[in-house]
């Protein structure tokens, strides 16, 4: 089988952080989301998968094939959105596209002005004249507009109104219309990938929590809520607990220990993705 | 063919996207060979992910309602109508097995029960 991404053992260094032991696999065809609060390793992930920063251990594939020894045939492959973006500012959009452009093989100048129209950018205004959010549209026209079979993305949609949001979503939902193509991508914004994500990494002080299927996950987690008296002895089955005046909230992965505990004594509602990546970091 | 998810409800979706689709077939409103949507295509509709509308498919599929050609699509089934029938009758007979034993709990004798059977019938 054949992953468009394949990480193994990912190990980087850095004074006062490292991240280790990382493992993702992502089969075309499908989304993964990866989550994780500021600072746990999602950027730097995404900086060694695309050779901007050397790893210091472990193997990354992309499309099969090593992601520094075909680093060239690769990138033409991958549609790329990142968090800061480098362009000249003094040029225009279309003269930027221009440049940027003669990188893809496959570069279509009809598919990019119609992104550009949908997303009602300027073509002549200047790159500095842009806006954070207009950036990140300008970014993503490029990265969808050179039939990419990958498309890798850091937080993409911060600085977006919720409506372009869903937009987005629209686009990237008819991109894996195409069971060959896949799309990676980090975010803060929960629930974004609870619709869209098929799977979810979770990331934390650079290390990998989980990652699974979203629906496993969403299944497996669940809030419960209760009388304060009520968690006497029973405190170890959460993973992340609040106590207040008036009663507690905590999330548990036990679903049937929780049930045969507590009878019909507690509220049990499922955990939405925020939930369980809060109640997991903050823990008890 | 309609669809629609409850995402607050507790059924989790692959289910509640079989139970709709096989509600469709038994009602006679899917025939035999019609084209289901793609898997694809389905989540994109309901905004949700591949391998929920999969897992749809995979069970309905196990279960004898739909046939999935690759390459082609997924499609209603041939000899449903016999296992529909035998299904239908199974539940029925179900139904009115406990209306048996609830009747007798309640010292009702046949001749009530069918009474009120009647009355129904000409209702419904």
């Amino acid at each position: 089988m054949n992953y468009s991404l394949e990480i193994k053992n990912l190990r980087k260094e850095f004074k006062g952080f490292t991240l280790k032991d990382l493992n993702i696999k992502l089969e075309p065809g499908f989304i993964m989301g990866f989550i994780g609060p500021n600072g746990a390793g999602k950027t730097t992930t995404i900086k060694l998968i695309m050779n901007l920063i050397k790893k210091d251990g472990g193997q990354i594939k992309v499309f099969g094939k090593d992601h520094v020894a075909a680093e060239k045939e690769i990138k033409d492959r991958i549609g790329f959105v990142y968090d800061e973006n480098y362009y000249y500012e003094d040029l225009s959009i279309r003269q930027m596209k221009n440049i940027v452009s003669k990188f893809y093989s496959k570069w279509d100048d009809n598919q990019f002005n119609s992104y550009i129209n949908e997303f009602d950018l300027n073509p002549k205004a200047k790159i500095k004249t842009l806006s954070k959010g207009m950036k990140m549209k300008f970014s993503l026209a490029i990265a969808l507009s050179h039939q990419a079979d990958l498309i890798i993305m850091d937080e993409p949609t911060s600085g977006l109104d919720p409506v372009f949001r869903r937009g987005i979503l629209d686009i990237l939902y008819n991109i894996i219309q195409d069971e060959n193509k896949s799309i990676f991508f980090s975010t803060h914004i929960t629930t974004d990938l609870e619709k869209i994500a098929d799977y979810i990494t979770f990331i934390n002080d650079g290390e990998i929590l989980f990652s699974e299927a979203k629906d496993k996950i969403l299944d497996s987690y669940r809030i419960v809520k209760g009388s304060t008296k009520m968690l006497e002895g029973n405190r170890d089955k959460f993973i992340g607990l609040r106590e207040t005046d008036v009663g507690f909230e905590g999330l548990t992965n036990n679903i049937n220990q929780i049930e045969s505990s507590f009878n019909n004594d507690v509220l049990i509602e499922k955990a939405s993705l925020e939930d369980i990546m809060v109640y997991s970091i903050r823990g008890e | 063919m309609n669809i629609i998810i409850s995402n607050s409800s507790n059924e989790p979706i692959y289910e509640q996207i079989s139970s709709q689709i096989k509600e469709l077939i038994l009602r006679g409103e899917l025939d035999e060979g019609d084209l289901l949507p793609s898997i694809r295509g389905l989540a994109r509709d309901l905004q949700i992910s591949v391998i929920t509308t999969k897992r749809a498919y995979d069970e309905l599929e196990r279960e004898g309602f739909i046939q999935t050609m690759q390459g082609k699509g997924s499609y209603v089934a041939g000899q449903n109508k016999e296992l529909m029938k035998e299904k239908k009758l199974k539940i029925i007979e179900e139904k009115l097995w406990e209306i048996a034993e609830e009747s007798k709990l309640l010292g009702l004798n046949y001749e009530e029960v069918e009474a009120m059977l009647k009355i129904l019938f000409e209702e419904v």
